[in-house]
């Protein structure tokens, strides 16, 4: 290793998510070797791969990635992107080179760029199942070839390969599709010779900026330096501070087993991982392997849309209405969805009662004053699912129920208009490993000069 | 011995997904002692965690101890798919309120000193 120590700044959680200029300005004083920022999650849930569109807004992702373009040019350090737009889709790819471009354009910069797209083609998920190359995970449901059809679009978390191809060709600024998180964060430093398990757990952690300090925050930067036998972890205000046990618990954070992580090609071993303080801001990690597995398995994302949606929010504060609440719901949904076929869907959350768990609500007789409710029409396209909700929302408004003496109206509307169109309706129904004879196969790197 | 809720010896209890078919409730000690003691017990078994739930047993997926962390982590099956139609959170991140009121083992008092 040319170097003893490789620096990364993150400068938060999410692209988009926001950080303060302060603690920006601070990581680059500390004169970085790499900015890098993951996009993406499936944590908000279908809608954003199967629409194409960010769960991050337009403005905020703009003025992240103008603070972040800029510190890393005139620095000289190359900047990546994990899972940009946040679903990593070549339309929320594009939807990010479109937004540096315009910076770019605003601001006079030039650099050149690397885009890597993560599409999947259905074709190769095809010739893969057939040949027995599609597996479940984490107990998720078996796969359907029938799915990939129904699918709107899948995509895969690329591993290291892409980007350290990338790297190899000098770009300043990568913007990867779908990726699996720590890759843009750990990519750089493997390519300098650093140990894979100490730069991918670093990127693990770095991934989630400084959620994993204590207080946490997704919207502040914090700084990693991987060495030879260990990495640091710094916050970069002093507000917060890395301890032992805040990074400790960070390793078990939206994961199914702390001492295993896996990812594409490998998973990272934690079983003689130490976690020390250094003083009372930084904290150390050692011990974490990179264990190579093969055949190299990819996860493949994939959405099928399911239909359109309608919803209404009103409240009810009468007692004897709340008392015959579920006999009453009842009879509207089945009014509703009598003579109409089952791709039309009415349901009611309660809020107040089992809105939150459903069934797995332990409490499930507590007395409740008010309750909340949220009426969802589903149905196989818009003006179907709005129908249907208007006539769900105004038969409940008005209808008899036993005992009733509030005669002119059962539901507080929260707004007018009472009901709000959602849009289209998207269910996960890839979430699958996939062999893979060649890391690079799927994920094409595109060069652009941006000027 | 004395039962008390699992809430008077954690300084986190929480859920989330992991992966959109699975939810996973993490518990964290704030003295390892309590820690050691639940986890010598076998104390969160999956019968425990799914009466808490009022879920059947295979629901419970896994339950695993992180010791650098006092930590234990217990994975359950989705009801539903995250953001299938029907589920009411997305992020999964509202599902951990059972084990606020999960009633554990108190530490033995040896000699009217409690051992913590």
């Amino acid at each position: 290793m040319g170097i003893d120590a490789f620096r990364v700044l993150s400068p938060t959680a999410i692209l988009g998510y926001g950080f303060p200029e302060s603690s920006f300005a601070r990581g680059m004083g500390k004169k970085p070797d790499l900015i890098a920022v993951d996009a993406g999650s499936t944590d908000p849930g279908p809608y954003y791969l199967g629409s194409g569109k960010s769960f991050t807004s337009r403005p905020a992702v703009k003025r992240d990635l103008r603070i972040m373009l800029k510190g890393a040019l005139n620095a000289g350090i190359p900047l990546i992107i994990g899972s940009a737009g946040g679903a990593g889709a070549k339309v929320h790819v594009d939807w990010t080179t479109e937004i540096i471009r315009e910076i770019a354009a605003e601001n006079s910069l030039r650099f050149s760029m690397a885009v890597i797209y993560a599409d999947i083609p259905k074709s190769s998920i095809l010739k893969a199942a057939f040949e027995g190359g599609i597996h479940s995970l984490d107990s998720g449901p078996e796969f359907r070839i029938n799915s990939i059809d129904e699918a709107v679009r899948v995509v895969a978390q690329m591993g290291l390969e892409p980007v350290l191809k990338a790297l190899k060709s000098g770009f300043q600024v990568i913007v990867c599709g779908r990726c699996y998180d720590p890759v843009p964060f750990a990519a750089p430093a493997i390519q300098k010779g650093y140990d894979p398990g100490l730069a991918l757990h670093m990127g693990k952690i770095l991934e989630c900026a400084a959620i994993a300090a204590t207080p946490g925050s997704g919207r502040d930067c914090v700084m990693g330096t991987l060495r030879a036998e260990s990495f640091e972890l710094e916050p970069l205000s002093d507000a917060r501070r890395f301890t032992r046990m805040s990074t400790a618990a960070h390793s078990l954070y939206e994961k199914s087993d702390p001492w295993m992580l896996p990812g594409p090609g490998g998973f990272l071993d934690l079983s003689n991982t130490v976690f020390e303080e250094i003083d009372d801001r930084r904290a150390r990690v050692s011990g974490t392997r990179f264990v190579e597995t093969r055949p190299y398995t990819l996860k493949l994302e994939g959405v099928r849309r399911v239909g359109f949606r309608s919803i209404s929010i009103a409240g009810i504060r009468d007692p004897i209405l709340i008392s015959r609440i579920d006999a009453t719901l009842d009879s509207v949904r089945q009014e509703a969805v009598a003579g109409r076929d089952e791709r039309f869907q009415v349901l009611f959350h309660l809020y107040g009662r089992n809105g939150v768990m459903g069934p797995w609500e332990p409490e499930r007789e507590s007395p409740c004053h008010e309750l909340g409710v949220v009426i969802e029409a589903v149905g196989p396209d818009q003006q179907g699912a709005d129908w249907l909700c208007a006539e769900v929302r105004s038969t409940l408004l008005h209808c008899g129920y036993s005992g009733r003496k509030s005669t002119a109206g059962n539901l507080a509307l929260l707004y007018s208009p009472s009901d709000i169109a959602c849009g289209e309706v998207f269910s996960f129904n890839i979430y699958h490993l996939m062999n893979v004879e060649d890391p690079l196969a799927f994920f094409p790197i595109h060069a652009q000069e941006v000027s | 011995m004395r039962l008390i809720p699992l809430s008077e010896l954690a300084s986190v209890i929480r859920s989330k997904n992991a992966g959109p078919h699975v939810l996973t409730l993490d518990v964290l000690f704030s003295r390892q002692p309590d820690y050691l003691r639940l986890k010598q017990m076998r104390f969160f078994s999956p019968d425990r965690v799914a009466a808490a739930y009022g879920i059947s047993t295979d629901q419970v997926l896994k339950v695993v101890y992180f010791d650098p962390a006092w930590a234990v982590k217990i994975n359950l099956m989705r009801p539903l798919t995250s953001g299938d139609v029907g589920d009411s959170d997305v992020y999964g991140a509202q599902q951990h309120a059972p084990l606020f009121t999960l009633m554990v083992p108190e530490a033995q008092a040896i000699n009217g000193i409690r051992i913590r």
